[in-house]
């Protein structure tokens, strides 16, 4: 009995982390949210679906070197991607790299950096979260 | 008095020799360039492309890198100013002509430290030591680009820039 009990706890103790990790991006996705329905009142909640196309859609409008997501991560969020200058990215889906979108700052770094590069503008609130949800989804 | 010209002349042979070799053991030393250290400039210059070694550069270069980095080789790699700060004193700090820096100022031969080149790739030693590189090479899947030094030195991130 009181080995079960240690057990739990140890298991508690091991599982606290990734507990955490989810309740930093649920804050993250929830500030989204709020900016979201600010900008349209018609917002009724953010859909994987719509980040998976965001992020495999090719765009115009950024660089020609980039002109997806994909360029520099890989097709699949499970795989790993690979900058221009050769430095692995780890895999995007929050299943694979469990620390992922868990400090906002550096979200919010990467998003304005890679949404410009990409599609030649800062994303929106809508679709930070539709693709942040993607990930969390893979 | 007899001059003992062929010891001397020996001797000097040898002195000579010597200073070859160990001019040759220093430039295999020479090869060793001191990782970044510090967490924050390893994250924020080695996200994108190899953290390179802040001895590969004067400080006048990192200064001016760090001045613009809303135009970084055609990125836009900006980060807020403390960090800028901090990382731009790391750099300085372990710059070619830091004092510290031996082998980095080697790599520097010939290069100004006042109005230092951007590119690494543009220091003349950085030219000779990569001139038996063929075009084909550098745009080979493997390599890709000329900051991909660890596709063929394979322990650059930790410093070691042999063939």
């Amino acid at each position: 009995m009181k080995t079960q009990k240690a057990t739990t706890l140890l298991l508690a103790a091991l599982l606290l982390p990734l507990g955490s990790y989810a309740a930093s991006r649920d804050e993250l996705l929830a500030q989204y949210a709020l900016s979201a329905k600010a900008a349209s009142p018609a917002f009724s909640g953010f859909s994987a679906a719509r980040g998976e196309k965001l992020h495999v859609t090719k765009f115009a409008g950024g660089k020609a070197e980039t002109p997806a997501c994909t360029a520099c991560h890989a097709d699949s969020p499970r795989s790993a991607g690979r900058t221009p200058a050769g430095k692995s990215i780890e895999a995007l889906a929050v299943s694979l790299t469990p620390a992922r979108y868990t400090d906002p700052a550096k979200v919010e770094k990467w998003f304005k950096r890679n949404c410009n590069d990409v599609l030649g503008r800062e994303c929106t609130p809508l679709e930070k979260g539709d693709w942040l949800s993607y990930m969390i989804s893979q | 008095m007899k001059i003992p010209f062929r010891p001397i002349a020996l001797g000097l042979v040898v002195l000579l020799f010597s200073g070859v070799l160990l001019e040759r053991a220093q430039a295999g030393g020479g090869h060793f360039f001191p990782p970044v250290a510090d967490p924050l400039v390893r994250e924020e210059c080695g996200s994108c492309h190899l953290a390179f070694a802040p001895s590969m550069l004067p400080k006048s270069s990192w200064t001016r890198m760090m001045g613009d980095l809303k135009n970084h080789f055609g990125d836009d790699a900006s980060i807020d100013t403390a960090k800028t700060e901090r990382i731009t004193r790391y750099l300085n700090a372990n710059a070619a002509d830091s004092g510290s820096q031996r082998n980095g100022s080697k790599f520097l031969r010939g290069v100004s430290m006042e109005n230092g080149p951007l590119r690494i790739t543009e220091l003349p030693k950085w030219v000779s030591e990569h001139r038996g590189i063929s075009p084909a090479e550098w745009k080979s899947k493997k390599v890709g680009s000329k900051a991909n030094c660890v596709a063929c030195h394979v322990d650059a991130e930790r410093g070691y820039y042999d063939e």
